[in-house]
């Protein structure tokens, strides 16, 4: 008997097959990175290259939640769209209730439990996103959030969802340092993705959020940093090469 | 006629499925329901017997006899009221808590509907750990007041009689917010509520300053509570006073009025003095 044709439905070894394929759908969508810095966070998505007809000013991978809370999905789109809604709402409603602004970890915690509940019910699917959900609390921390169809959430330094994001997952490890600065926070962001995205800058779109704000660097500034990458990379590689030939002078 | 304000305060989920409540939002209560009186308009319906201001023959008078009041300064939030209820002409009781201990940093204090207030403070007190449970840190008294006043606003029009003012001291310092069964909210330094708050006003406005001391501060509320049992028939008993600082409130030891009428008025006497225990109690 085949125990993946219903949602709410245990397999005999403990797992629901609806969930674990939802979150093979969430690996088939466009990689996003986030990165927490010491006074900002930074949220880098791979762009799908725009079809020549396409308006790609309506193609949005990064979602506005609240005034400091942002969003960036991977897998289905509807679904993000749909999760997205709700989630505004719900911001809104803190915001009526308690007359304060929502903190990141409440509503990521809103996020998953939508998430879960469509785990448990007849009749419904699992959302097909992962999520990455960055932003500021009211006291001025940055903070980032993975949600997933699962409807588990944990918070983050750093993580990737989404195409090829244990390749970026894995060398976020290896790369990443604590408290770093905005302009380290970007590079490390734009490395990650050159992991997994070989067309470069138009590809990649960088979101900036502070305490006061936020700004998306213009492709300029991606391709300058883009730049600043090779040329290190390349002095790395000289370094390493003269370490291997013996000093000449005594 | 509530519509608005049920999709407010339920969870904010849009499965109907309300059973699974795991994943509804963790700002809204979920309050107690109650049964309406049937019909399309069951606010209608009960207005016809309690609403003594549209119905003259309303059956069911509720009684608005007393005084509380609190007020912010620069120590935390005082709050002081009487504790005499009445039915009628008759004093009921004279040793009636009218200020209701939500939880060990907020207080709710009582005019009004007397099963009103305390039970609905009760329900705010349940909301209230439930959001500290869930987020894992204090309640602010605007989201508590707010949650009160959202709770009473879904039977507005259906006779609930509550005049309460909600005080304590979260992250922004101290807060006070007057909540009724209307529907209203507002924040303010200083309120009075209750038939005696005139008499209270007058004292609490001629006195208040924001940069009192604690002891000043308690005279203050001692005096305002005092001159309005002296005037108002329906308040009186003895004066309860508690104060709010940071780290939670405090309750201060009980006031008659009568023994407190003596000692603003010294000038007072009383004949047979050395007989009476009273005046024994006094000169000591």
């Amino acid at each position: 008997m085949s125990y993946d044709s219903a949602l709410t439905i245990f397999s005999p070894d403990g797992h629901l097959f609806q969930v674990e394929y939802a979150q093979e759908a969430v690996r088939k969508g466009t990689c996003a990175v986030g990165i927490c810095c010491k006074d900002s966070v930074i949220l880098g998505v791979e762009k799908k290259a725009a079809l020549k007809l396409q308006d790609s000013r309506t193609m949005r991978k990064i979602h506005r939640l609240d005034e400091h809370i942002f969003l960036a999905s991977a897998g289905l789109v509807a679904d993000a769209r749909v999760l997205v809604d709700m989630a505004r709402v719900e911001c809104q409603n803190h915001r009526l209730t308690v007359e304060d602004a929502p903190t990141v970890e409440f509503i990521s915690h809103y996020i998953a439990s939508v998430q879960q509940r469509y785990t448990q019910s007849g009749g419904r699917r699992p959302f097909g996103i992962s999520t990455l959900i960055v932003g500021f609390d009211p006291n001025n921390t940055p903070k980032l959030f993975q949600t997933d169809p699962s409807g588990i959430y944990y918070q983050w330094k750093a993580n990737a969802i989404g195409r090829n994001s244990k390749t970026v997952h894995e060398f976020l490890e290896k790369h990443y340092a604590q408290d770093m600065s905005e302009s380290d926070g970007i590079k490390l962001a734009v490395k990650s993705l050159l992991e997994v995205v070989q067309t470069g800058a138009k590809n990649i779109e960088i979101l900036v959020i502070t305490k006061d704000g936020n700004r998306t660097p213009n492709i300029q500034e991606i391709e300058q940093t883009i730049k600043t990458i090779e040329a290190e990379k390349i002095e790395e590689a000289e370094k390493k090469a003269n370490k291997r030939k013996p000093a000449t002078s005594a | 006629m509530n519509r608005i304000a049920e999709q407010l305060t339920l969870s904010a989920s849009d499965n109907p499925n309300n059973q699974l409540d795991g994943g509804s939002s963790n700002t809204c209560g979920t309050g107690v329901q109650f049964e309406l009186a049937s019909g399309n308009n069951p606010a209608a319906f009960t207005q016809q017997y309690t609403d003594v201001k549209s119905e003259k023959d309303a059956r069911i008078k509720m009684d608005h006899g007393t005084t509380t009041l609190a007020f912010k300064f620069k120590h935390g939030v005082l709050v002081a009221t009487d504790s005499r209820a009445t039915s009628g002409n008759v004093i009921a009781s004279q040793s009636v808590k009218k200020v209701i201990e939500i939880n060990p940093y907020l207080l709710g204090t009582m005019a009004g509907g007397a099963a009103d207030c305390s039970f609905w403070e009760r329900v705010l007190g349940m909301e209230c750990r439930l959001y500290e449970l869930r987020n894992k840190k204090r309640i602010s008294v605007a989201a508590a007041s707010k949650l009160l006043a959202n709770l009473v606003y879904r039977y507005k029009g259906m006779g609930l009689s509550m005049g309460t003012m909600v005080a304590g001291w979260d992250e922004s310092g101290p807060g006070l917010y007057y909540v009724d069964s209307e529907g209203q909210r507002v924040v303010n330094d200083l309120f009075s509520v209750g038939s005696g708050s005139t008499f209270a006003y007058g004292v609490l406005d001629s006195h208040y300053r924001f940069d009192m001391s604690v002891e000043e501060a308690k005279d203050l509320g001692r005096r305002a509570i005092y001159h309005a049992t002296h005037r108002d028939a329906y308040s009186g008993g003895i004066v309860r006073m508690y104060w709010v600082k940071e780290d939670g409130w405090v309750a201060y030891p009980l006031e008659d009025v009568g023994e407190l009428y003596f000692r603003y008025h010294p000038e007072i006497k009383l004949t047979h003095a050395a007989e009476s225990p009273l005046t024994a109690q006094r000169a000591a």
